[in-house]
């Protein structure tokens, strides 16, 4: 694979349009993607600064910086953004940027839908944001927003939130549906399905959890309007409602979300470590139907976040049970990573860093899942500080970690430059050591008993608390390098080869670099297909 | 700079405080009913199946990661494949989970099924407080956050550090709950409003008090003791306030206590039917105020514009008393039914509502209160 024999494809007319309109009008899957990541890396950066007054109030003990009301809608607000707005939409660029060169396709099947999808994310964002400034101020009722807390008992501007929040649903299920089409009908005729890669398995079953789950998302805050609005009592007892109903359809969407999550960032993670351990991948096929498993799973345990809520115990033991399951096809893809490195001949570049630390650190995050698994342990664990470690370790470590591996490991391709390689290797022990020093001190709070979502804590809670906020402000810091190294590579980046990686498998990497504006108008042949495949 | 010396300090401090070093806990601890002792051996059991496997796996991938460098000259096999391999990392996780879900089942089992209580106590959750009803001795009352708390939460650290020495900042209460010793306790938990969460870690009880339902959960408190929890599920701007202390004592004292409560209440009524005098129905709703009404509508009685309705010149302070009366009693909205208060209670709070911030409301007697209801 040359860049010669790829540059007959390349060699196509017209290229982007001149000026800031080219952005609006776009209707190429590597202008969204770009878009999507930049929207992604703001909203990152606004839910982390909300993040560090979070940290910065729990610093010591007292108020000294927000009133309580303030303080939960930061809360609120950061786990929004975040999920929203940071690791959803960055999924999603990525999915633009990859999934057409990796499938030989030369764009999305839907591109005018694609242009409207992401249109619309900065509009919702923009509202959901605007909140802060209404009277009665943002959204204060956690990111789960549990009725009646978010219906009866909330301010004016959740009706904004809930129209923010189906636009952001439109925005994901409309990706999704362009994600299924482009596989399913864009990809080389010559490509099986057992030949896809692992980004592009895991992209797809993703997406069927995004249909599945983000109309269940829209029925509850449709619920919650009209409980608001319009006098139903869905939700509400007075009524003959039940606010526990609520939390079962929250979390009929919210435990796919999670996956919606994580899926595509086992996906880099699998094209990473081969590379890096110059060896196949170990189990290609186990692993595509290790994540089909976990989708499964995903939609028949959601009530394990509601041990409390008075279930019966027949449903107690039922959901305990299925949330056990889940360890095994997300152990066999950790032990198919470990397998992968076994006997390899490593080299450690930063892509290969954030993989690393992702598979030891979600790992973490999965033991402690295990453990909140267990309904009886649950009782203690739940809704303290113990669940924030458990999150942030497989969301920061797990998905955001996905997302920052794949972007060392593609921008050489996306921006025809390369990085800086020792910054960014600082930058990847710097980020790896602050973020322990935050998250791990959690596990700690949440077994003394430190309830999670409150602004103030008793003083046996004071020094843990204090080294979270210090790892806290040095995590947040740390994302002001990584723009950095993003920006300078970009700028002044040395020019990167073709394959960047010397060992990368995978149809991307056939494409000359820089890359044209539109690649793969020739579909690549069986041969081309067979030699990129990731078990070959 | 400053950020570091501020983290030399509290290294010192670490390193040289007692109060606080000796308080931090790594670990969950054991409780005093069987349950929670129950439930520390299973999260125990747990956490070193976790580390087991922790050894096992990320052994394998450090061992590598040390001995398959390219950088020592490793070679790369090309194994890519086994189906032997996936049968055993997929089966042995399997046994390993059901010999964890065997106990865990047993002890969900223990918790959730209970045939027969010694007594009933009725918790009810409110924003932001707890109220208590004993229904069998007729005792019923509200338990707030200890106003030596609610006082220092913008002081000083030393003056938090006062109240912790004194019983714990943030987990002291102006009224406690009390229960006897080695005695099956069953507990109805509902709310008022919004979802609330009763959570006595040394009882293992955790149980969401939702709003128009009743939840039921039980405990056995085998040892003496003042034990301390919080609400453990987010209800709003003061969820962080509104803590919950148990007196665990013995079943003597405990008869005492009732004694002393019942007594207390037929004296309490007594006062309802006297005439008060303006100060001492303003300064006994202060007390009132502060515990109960000054969470929303604040100490200074401003409120929170677009939330949390002003107490100074309202319509509703300065106007006619029959609608603040029915308002406090029985709610409104987001404002919550005040009616478990006793009357004295009621009138003191609303004269006082109604005398200060500059107001020029009439004063209400505690008769006024009794025909109002």
């Amino acid at each position: 694979m040359s860049s010669t024999t790829t540059a007959a494809y390349d060699d196509h007319g017209h290229g982007p349009e001149k000026g800031l309109l080219r952005w609006v009008k776009t209707t190429n899957h590597k202008d969204i993607g770009t878009l999507y990541m930049w929207f992604a890396f703001s909203m990152l950066l606004i839910g982390g600064a909300l993040a560090m007054g979070i940290r910065a109030e729990l610093l010591q003990p007292g108020l000294q910086l927000f009133e309580p009301q303030f303080y939960n809608q930061l809360t609120t607000m950061h786990g929004l953004i975040m999920v929203f707005g940071a690791i959803m939409p960055a999924f999603v660029g990525l999915a633009n940027w990859l999934i057409p060169m990796m499938v030989g396709a030369p764009d999305m099947a839907l591109p005018r839908m694609n242009n409207w999808s992401f249109w619309i994310l900065p509009f919702a964002g923009a509202i959901l944001l605007s909140t802060f400034f209404m009277e009665g101020g943002a959204p204060a009722f956690g990111w789960t927003f549990y009725a009646p807390l978010s219906t009866t008992f909330a301010p004016d501007s959740t009706d904004f939130f809930i129209f923010a929040i189906h636009l952001l649903g439109f925005s994901s299920i409309m990706g999704a549906i362009n994600i299924i089409a482009t596989v399913l009908n864009m990809k080389a005729p010559e490509m099986r399905l057992m030949d896809m890669p692992l980004f592009v398995w895991t992209w797809l079953i993703t997406s069927f959890l995004l249909i599945g789950a983000m109309p269940v998302l829209a029925g509850a805050v449709t619920m919650m309007l009209t409980d608001r609005n319009f006098g139903t009592a869905f939700f509400d007892a007075t009524g003959g409602g039940d606010p526990v109903m609520f939390q079962h359809i929250f979390w009929f969407f919210g435990h796919p979300e999670v996956y919606i999550m994580i899926l595509p960032a086992f996906g880099i993670i699998s094209h990473i470590i081969p590379t890096f351990a110059r060896k196949p991948l170990f189990g290609y096929s186990s692993m595509v139907y290790a994540t089909a498993s976990i989708a499964f799973l995903s939609y028949i345990v959601w009530a394990h976040h509601m041990f409390l809520t008075g279930m019966p115990v027949a449903g107690e033991l039922y959901f305990m049970y299925a949330t056990m399951l889940i360890a095994v096809p997300t152990g066999v893809k950790v032990f198919n990573w470990v397998a992968t490195m076994w006997r390899g001949s490593m080299t450690f570049e930063t892509p290969m860093l954030w993989s690393l630390a992702f598979v030891f650190l979600f790992t973490i995050g999965g033991f402690s899942g295990l453990m909140l698994g267990i309904a009886p342990a649950d009782i203690q664990y739940h809704d303290t500080y113990f669940v924030v470690a458990h999150f942030h370790y497989v969301l920061v470590t797990g998905a955001l970690w996905g997302i920052i591996a794949a972007v060392f490991y593609w921008l050489p391709k996306w921006t025809g430059r390369m990085y800086n390689e020792p910054l960014a290797k600082f930058h990847f022990w710097w980020s790896l050591i602050s973020v322990n020093v935050t998250f791990f001190p959690q596990h700690f709070l949440g077994l003394a008993g430190m309830p999670r979502r409150i602004p103030d804590y008793a003083l046996q809670f004071a020094d843990f608390n204090f080294v979270s906020s210090i790892g806290a402000f040095s995590f947040g810091l740390s994302f002001l390098l990584f723009t950095y190294i993003v920006v300078d590579c970009i700028r002044n980046g040395k020019p990167a080869d073709a394959r960047p990686w010397a060992s990368a498998k995978g149809l991307e990497w056939t494409l000359a670099t820089p890359l044209a504006y539109h690649t793969f108008d020739v579909p690549p042949t069986r041969a081309e297909i067979l030699a990129e495949s990731q078990h070959s | 700079m400053k950020l570091l010396f501020k983290l030399t300090g509290a290294f010192t401090t670490l390193l040289s405080s007692k109060s606080v070093l000796a308080e931090y806990t790594l670990n969950m601890t054991k409780g005093v009913t069987d349950i929670s002792n129950d439930i520390w051996s299973l999260h125990m059991m747990v956490f070193w199946v976790c580390v087991a496997i922790g050894v096992v796996v990320f052994g394998a991938m450090f061992y590598s990661i040390i001995a398959h460098r390219k950088s020592k000259g490793a070679k790369a096999a090309h194994f890519h494949e086994s189906t032997t391999v996936e049968f055993l990392w997929t089966g042995i996780p399997i046994l390993i989970l059901i010999a964890m879900a065997i106990p865990a089942s047993k002890t969900l089992i223990d918790i959730e099924v209970l045939d027969k209580a010694d007594m009933t106590i009725k918790v009810t959750g409110m924003q932001w407080k707890w109220q208590y009803d004993y229904p069998e001795e007729g005792i019923s009352f509200v338990s707030n956050l200890a106003q030596s708390s609610r006082d220092v939460i913008k002081g000083t650290p030393e003056e938090r550090e006062a109240v912790h020495q004194e019983g714990g900042y943030l987990l002291s209460v102006d009224k406690h709950l009390v229960v006897p010793v080695d005695t099956t306790i069953r507990f109805l938990i509902t709310s008022n409003d919004v979802i609330h969460n009763w959570w006595v870690p040394a009882f293992g009880l955790k149980q969401d008090a939702n709003p128009g339902f009743i939840n039921d959960a039980w405990a056995k408190p085998n040892e003496i003791g003042t034990y301390r929890g919080q609400c453990a599920e987010l209800c709003g701007k003061d969820h962080g306030f509104m803590p919950i202390v148990v007196d665990v004592v013995s079943k003597a004292d405990y008869a005492v206590w009732v004694q002393a409560q019942q007594e207390e209440k037929v004296a309490e009524m007594e006062s309802a039917t006297q005439i008060w005098t303006e100060e001492d129905l303003v300064a006994r709703g202060e007390v009132v105020y502060n515990a109960n009404c000054s969470g929303c509508h604040q100490k200074d009685g401003k409120g929170i514009p677009g939330v949390f309705p002003a107490m100074v010149g309202s319509e509703v302070t300065n106007g006619p008393a029959d609608y603040q009366l029915n308002l406090v009693i029985n709610g409104m909205g987001g404002m919550p039914a005040f009616k478990m208060l006793s009357d004295s209670d009621l009138a003191s709070v609303i004269t006082y509502e109604r005398r200060s911030f500059g107001n020029n409301g009439s004063v209400v007697q505690p008769s006024d209160v009794t025909s109002a209801r």
